[in-house]
């Protein structure tokens, strides 16, 4: 008991003694629990609440029943197992303009009376009236309408009655991206009312088809006169839409392929499910996943490596109090619990700030989007992910704390007392070699050959702070690129909420990295500097001006640099090929620039601290470190 | 030791002060300190411990700067100077040697007395050539290529020696440079440096053993960050060395 007192309060003591380094810890460790709080927040939505929650409030179909004329419905609306429907409303393909921003529509055909089965739930406005439509809403926020705007149709105007939500169609951009059932032939026909997905290819599935990548077609809703007068002989009404409601929800897949096996010409209906839906609207959530997961695992590593140089840095101040523990009779176990618990109660802690930062943040990022009502229901943190996150914290207080602290424990007690650190290696080649280079090149290079394992774990920092850098810039230029295509597409300059979402994440995730990589550099640019105290102020003594040695000290710290930030390029597209798989990568010129840029941030945030080092009177260090 | 104390002074003080802190907590371990030392002199500074001798030292080597005062080595003011200018008046006019010897641990002998000539912009041959005759001057010769941390105190403090005259400079500063030594590499250094003093070079050292300061031409008693008594000492080490110094030999 006595010891486990004497243990808590050593360890509080330091932490109160060196608060700084002790916040900058925490700051580490938080990052990476947070961010991997948020990835398990993630992991277990599937939107399922919200998506049934909308079902619920606008009486969603079980089936939906694209056809190519009405007289289609009715073999399907007598057909067994159907317990109500509603349709077939005409669907007109048209081109809506607003604001100098257009997009192509799928306009459905309405009674201006609520249809049994799938009533969009407005969200504003009115229902459709003649001469006014309602828009979806992911739709109007792309398109930037809002109720009252006037909108054109194939250069017919009209008002904008309302904004809705609907559990029968996925939002844009994603309406024509649904799992739909149906022959080939009938799935190219279905094109014709996605006017933009004619060259997109279809997979041939065993018993149907499942059209893919159908980008960036609105859904909106008029009166049936408004939809038919959009037709013309250039854009003839080839689609039809039937709701569907079933006795048995679950039946909606058996139903629909059972349908499909029944009739596979080219005229047939295609058919999509509820399940389906649910599944497209669920995307939008877990797209999020692939820029979160990537980056809390990048964090974490960024974590372990801030904690590695924080802990080196301080185990050199701790070496006097090692020996004093020591000489008091304390036991190589006392002083490696000593130094544990430190770093324990501090990652603890910073698992929880983690837990709670991150617990308050996945909703934000949880949340289902403008297409659906609700909130996704996967926001509480189980225990078990607590678990997961606090052990995270723990695995990284201790790769980065448990070698030191055995080390320190098991060293001379008098070597402890008289503060002697590990001496410097020797690499007799490197002397010889710096001798015949410039000052700083001769400093630096012998600073970098002192301390290789310091140096190895530099170098291994910047790998990280780069690969990561190099992951962003890759999902960047992805992003740009599926953005930039979509507006193609469209040449409509709409945005994409769902590559919106994605770089909001991404930012987020970057804005973290960087923070942290910053901070991880800053960190092992002072333990240099710090560590490099004596030697410089030496190098002073026999004349070296101090720029030549601050020179030294950042020549010391790129040299390190250099080969991590080169390795950081493949570790980096490893990653984005996780988060990733079809992604393409960007320019080398981007990637060039990334190491570059690297480079150029750890000289200049290594000349701050090297300048400061350096401007400390020469005698004054040299004496303290004989004090 | 060589006559001294003719000609104008190689270095000149006049209200050399080193104040640390302010109000209540201030102390001046430097105290309006005036000093000539001649060409060619060898001074010694005793005190006791904290009486501001080693700081002294330190503005004199160029080390820190002092608070307020004149410093002058011949005719160039060197408390004015310039961070750079500093760092050529240690490279080429001072050579300092340290009580804890202050060597690279990670360097050879060698290679720690190449070192201030590498600064001095000299080539790697030259470095290497002056490095080996100033370690076979010192007596360290066969030593040349070991580690300090396979070297005797008194061999180090003989290597440390050899780095301050890498440059040949015109004075040498010694702060406590037998302090960490026994007897007998006490005797050793104290030799090396009634060899430089005989070689005409001007030595200032700084002790708190008198029997190291009664090797000098002058001595000066320092307390409270002032000079409290100043002796010339005719016999010097003109007498035999070790016997004078109370160290045998």
């Amino acid at each position: 008991m006595g010891t486990a007192l004497l243990v808590f309060r050593l360890a509080a003591r330091d932490v109160r003694r060196h608060a700084a380094q002790a916040v900058l810890l925490v700051v580490a460790i938080a990052a990476a629990t947070a961010t991997l709080t948020m990835g398990i927040a993630l992991n277990g939505v599937t939107s399922q609440s919200p998506y049934l929650t909308t079902r619920a409030a606008t009486k969603g179909p079980d089936v939906v029943a694209y056809l190519t004329s009405a007289a289609q419905a009715g073999k399907l609306t007598h057909a067994s197992g159907v317990a109500s429907h509603s349709g077939p409303f005409p669907v007109a393909s048209a081109t809506i303009r607003f604001d100098g921003r257009f997009n192509d529509v799928l306009a459905e055909g309405r009674s201006t009376t609520p249809a049994a089965v799938d009533q969009p739930l407005l969200t504003a406005g009115s229902w459709v009236r003649p001469g006014g439509v309602v828009i979806e809403r992911t739709f109007a926020d792309a398109l930037g309408v809002s109720v009252g705007d006037r909108v054109s149709l194939n250069h017919k105007s009209f008002a904008v009655a309302g904004i809705a939500v609907t559990a029968a169609q996925s939002p844009y951009p994603n309406l024509c991206n649904g799992t739909m059932v149906g022959p080939t032939p009938a799935a190219s026909r279905f094109s014709n009312a996605c006017p933009n997905s004619f060259s997109i290819p279809m997979l041939a599935l065993p018993g149907g088809t499942e059209l893919s990548d159908f980008d960036d077609v609105g859904q909106i809703w008029m009166t049936e006169a408004d939809a038919i007068g959009l037709t013309s002989k250039a854009n003839p009404l080839t689609t039809y839409v039937l709701n569907l409601k079933l006795t048995n929800p679950g039946d909606a897949a058996a139903f629909a392929y059972d349908r499909f096996t029944r009739n596979s010409a080219t005229t047939a209906p295609l058919f999509s499910t509820w399940e389906g839906q649910e599944v497209e609207d669920a995307k939008l959530v877990q797209d999020g996943q692939g820029v979160l997961q990537p980056g809390a695992f990048l964090l974490a590593l960024l974590a372990v490596a801030s904690v590695a140089v924080l802990v080196g840095r301080r185990l050199s101040e701790y070496a006097r109090r090692v020996g004093l523990l020591k000489a008091v009779g304390g036991t190589p176990g006392v002083v490696a619990a000593t130094f544990l618990a430190e770093n324990l109660i501090l990652a603890l802690f910073a698992a929880v700030v983690g837990l709670v930062a991150g617990w308050l943040a996945a909703p934000l990022i949880t949340n289902p989007g403008a297409a659906l009502i609700g909130a996704a229901g996967a926001a509480p943190i189980s225990l078990g992910s607590a678990v997961d996150v606090i052990a995270l914290a723990i695995v990284v207080a201790l790769a980065a704390t448990l070698v030191p602290a055995i080390r320190a424990s098991r060293g001379s007690t008098v070597a402890a007392l008289n503060d002697i650190t590990r001496p410097p290696k020797r690499r007799g080649a490197l002397v010889r070699i710096s001798s015949r280079l410039p000052i700083p090149a001769l400093f630096g290079l012998r600073l970098v050959a002192r301390r290789p394992r310091r140096s190895l774990l530099s170098a291994a920092n910047v790998a990280v702070t780069t690969s990561g850098i190099v992951a962003v810039i890759s999902f960047h230029a992805f992003a740009d690129n599926t953005l930039s295509g979509a507006v193609a597409l469209t040449a409509g300059g709409l945005s994409n909420p769902v590559i919106n979402r994605d770089e909001q994440m991404l930012t987020v995730i970057t804005v973290m990295l960087v923070t942290l990589a910053a901070l991880n550099i800053l960190f092992t640019t002072w333990a240099t500097v710090l560590d490099a105290r004596h030697a410089a102020a030496l190098m002073q003594a026999l004349g070296a001006r101090s720029r030549q040695v601050s020179s030294g000290l950042v020549a010391a710290q790129v040299l390190c640099a250099l080969p991590g930030a080169i390795l950081g390029v493949p570790l980096g597209v490893v990653l984005f090929k996780l988060a990733v798989k079809h992604g393409s990568l960007p320019p080398v010129t981007w990637l060039a620039a990334a190491v570059l840029g690297v480079l150029v941030a750890t000289a200049a945030l290594t000349a701050v601290p090297a300048r400061l080092g350096t401007r400390q009177p020469v005698a004054e260090v040299l004496q303290s470190e004989t004090a | 030791m060589n006559e001294t104390g003719s000609g104008a002074p190689i270095v000149r003080a006049k209200g050399l002060s080193k104040q640390y802190g302010s109000g209540e907590g201030l102390v001046r371990a430097v105290d309006e300190v005036d000093l000539e030392v001649a060409p060619g002199e060898a001074l010694a500074i005793m005190g006791p411990s904290g009486c501001g001798k080693s700081t002294l030292l330190h503005l004199l080597g160029g080390l820190d700067r002092p608070s307020s005062g004149e410093l002058w080595l011949g005719d160039r003011r060197i408390d004015k100077l310039s961070e750079r200018g500093l760092a050529q008046f240690r490279r080429h006019d001072v050579g300092v040697v340290f009580q804890a010897f202050h060597l690279m641990d990670e360097l050879t002998a060698r290679e720690n007395v190449e070192l201030p000539a590498l600064l001095a912009g000299r080539s790697p041959r030259q470095a290497r050539r002056r490095a080996r005759q100033l370690l076979d001057q010192v007596g360290l010769a066969d030593r040349a290529g070991h580690l300090p941390s396979a070297l005797s105190g008194g061999q180090r403090q003989r290597v440390a020696i050899a780095r301050a005259l890498a440059n040949d400079p015109q004075i040498v500063l010694a702060d406590e440079p037998t302090g960490n030594l026994d007897s007998a590499a006490t005797l050793a250094v104290l030799r090396l440096f009634e060899g430089l003093h005989t070689a005409g070079l001007t030595l200032i050292v700084v002790t708190h053993d008198e029997r190291i300061a009664a090797t000098a031409n002058r001595m000066i008693s320092m307390r409270d960050g002032a000079f409290v008594d100043e002796m010339r000492l005719t016999g010097g080490t003109k007498r035999n060395l070790g016997k004078f110094a109370g160290l045998g030999g």
